[in-house]
């Protein structure tokens, strides 16, 4: 989603991975679109968007401690994109009418159509005699947008051209509008939803950090020291964390997930997009390095990366989302540190100082792993493998280590 | 509660109960809500609000330096005011404080001192921002009941501006849902907001903006809560009810000449025991004080 001012470039992608002839989209757009509006965008693109502000793993080497050097090594791990299913199923049986088809297009491997209705009841009925499932419930939230004067812009694959064009997979349907509403329509995908759905959004801008108004916008906990074993499950940790995080905060909370200024980025989980990928997503405003007929460049331009993640289900969430840009330019990344303790050989001074703050070290990761995953502690322990056996838990009480009895 | 009216007893100021209930929110928001504000930004913003109702009660020879105002104003600034710059911080604080002094009509100041910081820069541009968003909903009920709390200790002080304010935005927000045929949660869902409680209760509730009659002051409220309604719902903005009370907040001295009313003062004095503390809606003895001396300790939010 990238939004300046008024104007709105939405980029929508989607998990969808069924038979292409089944897929549809329905969405709720503030205007109706004309030919040009609407693009078919590269996933790689959006791929490369979703790895470069992905939640990540940092991971630093303990210097020998009886020497004295630094190593860094960063091992980006990607989380999903995007992932947004609009598939739906059920029927109905009335007839109305009250749908115009403002415009049709092909676009890509997709056929396009802009309805506006004046009746819920009529646009279902017409979606439905047209070979659209719509799940029950559905037509009270269409009347609710068809009242506040949205179209319906509804997406179907074209199956001949998506075999002429040869793509295995569904681009995503990129769509450019202006209008002063900022917000994201969850309510449809909602209404077929068997449980919470997970909404991503990438939002850039130029003036900084976009949050939603209506909800609380938290930022995930990050910084933290987790143990070592977690480097082979990283998705897993990421996912238990996410879900102890929604539920702490009842389920009513967007989380910021990464917010930067896409000028630079230290360390980086993938190079920053270019100036053409970033053209490609809607930010309109950046400048091309290969077009000649652009002006020159004044200056850096602001690209502000806001990645959001949601967990929304119709109870939590009862309006959609509506955001505002502000003015904040403070970078955060969902970043977990993890540090490797020394494995060779020591024989000076300090090592047995160092082994005993490695020791304490573990202890804390544990506990910082099972607060942020609600993951038992033992199981952690054992998985962490090593020797427990200095453990404080399992010493008896602190008086007895004070005084050694 | 009513005191026994056959002995006197000390004035209670209302600022005091707001002070700490802005402070309570304060630490909660710090603490636990992880409002986007350092400990360090709320003193340089706290700081800053004093010493400038300090100098600007040296400026304007007020016999007595009085910090319960601009407590409470650069409290509210700590729970709205967000920017990444110190400097902002600090103009924001003045502006808020000096505009007491310096924004009158025929003794009363216009604007209340932190909508007309908060508007001030965010019309002119400057990168600083509110978030409505911040409060969430599980506070809701606590902080409903410390506002609440707040009228009963005050006995109710000029705050039919926030009842006829909270009961026009719930027609609003329920008109409104039923017009666009959305489910009841959608209406409910935008009253439980803390940001709203905030500025029904320390903000458009400021006494010494508000217009002097009760008529007015309902009529007021409906007039900003109409405005709020249009940005929100046509102009699709942010923040709708704090530029509508900066606008109509110009309006008041119409208001008052078109209705017109007792001018209210914080704490009376000690000489009349009659009425304690607050003065109440009923007292039609009002005090009158100079036109051209600014008013003492003047402000909330």
């Amino acid at each position: 989603m990238v939004r300046d001012a008024d104007r709105t470039v939405l980029t929508m992608a989607n998990d969808y991975s069924g038979e292409p002839a089944q897929f549809a989209i329905v969405i709720p757009v503030p205007t109706v679109l004309q030919r040009g509006q609407i693009h078919v965008g590269d996933r790689a693109v959006m791929e490369h968007l979703d790895a470069y502000s992905a939640p990540r793993l940092v991971e630093y080497f303990d210097p020998d401690p009886c020497m004295r050097y630094e190593a860094l090594q960063s091992a980006p791990m990607s989380q999903g994109m995007a992932r947004k299913s609009a598939d739906s199923r059920n029927e109905a049986r009335e007839r109305s009418l009250g749908v115009r088809i403002e415009a049709r297009y092909t676009v890509g491997e997709y056929d396009i159509l802009i309805l506006s209705a004046k009746q819920s009841g009529g646009l279902e009925t017409w979606l439905l005699e047209n070979g659209y499932s719509v799940p029950a419930g559905a037509r009270r939230v269409l009347a609710s947008y068809i009242r506040q004067g949205m179209k319906f812009f509804v997406a179907k694959v074209n199956l001949g051209e998506q075999q002429r064009l040869g793509f295995s997979y569904l681009r995503p349907i990129q769509v450019a509008y202006e209008s002063p509403k900022f917000m994201l329509p969850l309510r449809l995908g909602m209404v077929n939803a068997d449980g919470p759905q997970e909404l991503f959004v990438f939002a850039i801008t130029k003036n900084g950090r976009v949050e939603t108004t209506n909800y609380r916008t938290v930022r995930l906990p990050e910084g933290m020291d987790i143990p070592e074993y977690v480097k082979d499950d990283f998705p897993r940790f990421y996912r238990a964390m996410f879900t102890r995080q929604v539920e702490n905060e009842n389920r009513e909370a967007v989380f910021l997930e990464y917010a930067w200024n896409m000028s630079w980025c230290d360390p980086c989980a993938a190079d920053p997009l270019s100036a053409d990928e970033l053209r490609s997503l809607g930010a309109f405003w950046v400048a091309s390095p290969n077009s000649g007929g652009n002006p020159p460049q004044t200056g850096p331009q602001t690209t502000f990366i806001t990645r959001l993640h949601v967990r929304y289900d119709a109870r939590h969430f009862p309006e959609d989302l509506v955001f505002q840009e502000t003015a904040d330019q403070s970078n955060f990344q969902a970043r977990y540190v993890m540090r490797h303790p020394w494995k060779g050989e020591g024989s000076c001074d300090g090592i047995g100082e160092y082994r005993r703050s490695v020791r304490e070290r573990r202890v804390k990761e544990a506990e910082t792993l099972a607060t942020l995953t609600g993951w038992d502690l033992a199981s952690i322990r054992r998985k962490m493998g090593g020797d427990w056996s200095d453990d404080p838990d399992k010493q008896g009480p602190w008086w007895d280590r004070m005084w050694k009895n | 509660m009513r005191a026994d009216s056959s002995r006197p007893r000390p004035p209670l100021d209302p600022r005091m109960y707001q002070i700490s209930v802005l402070s309570g929110l304060l630490i909660y928001g710090l603490g636990w809500l992880h409002f986007d504000i350092t400990l360090g930004r709320a003193a340089l913003l706290l700081s800053t609000a004093l010493l400038t109702q300090y100098v600007c009660t040296k400026l304007w020879r007020l016999p007595k330096f009085d910090p319960k105002s601009a407590l409470i104003s650069g409290l509210s600034l700590c729970l709205l005011l967000r920017t990444n710059f110190a400097a902002l911080a600090v103009l924001a604080a003045v502006v808020t404080i000096a505009s007491k002094f310096l924004v009158r009509w025929k003794g009363k100041h216009i604007f209340n001192p932190t909508n007309f910081g908060l508007v001030f820069l965010m019309f002119l541009g400057a990168p600083i921002w509110v978030s409505p968003g911040q409060w969430g909903n599980v506070a809701f009920f606590g902080f409903l009941m410390a506002c609440l709390g707040g009228l009963v200790v005050n006995r109710a002080a000029r705050s039919d501006v926030t009842y006829a304010f909270l009961v026009s935005f719930a027609a609003l927000q329920f008109g409104r849902a039923v017009w666009a045929m959305q489910r009841w949660e959608v209406p409910i869902h935008r009253m439980e907001s803390g940001a709203l409680l905030l500025f029904a209760f320390f903000m458009i509730s400021d006494p010494k903006t508000t217009p002097n009659s009760r008529a007015g002051r309902i009529l007021f409220a409906a007039v900003v809560t109409a405005f709020a309604g249009f940005i929100q719902f046509g102009l699709y903005r942010t923040n709708g009810i704090l530029w509508s009370l900066a606008l109509w907040s110009m309006a008041v001295p119409l208001i008052d000449r078109l209705l017109p009313g007792p001018r209210y003062e914080w704490t009376r004095p000690r000489q009349k025991p009659q009425t304690q503390g607050v003065i109440d809606e009923a007292d039609t003895s009002p005090r009158h004080r100079p036109l051209d001396q600014p008013a003492l300790g003047s402000t909330s939010a």
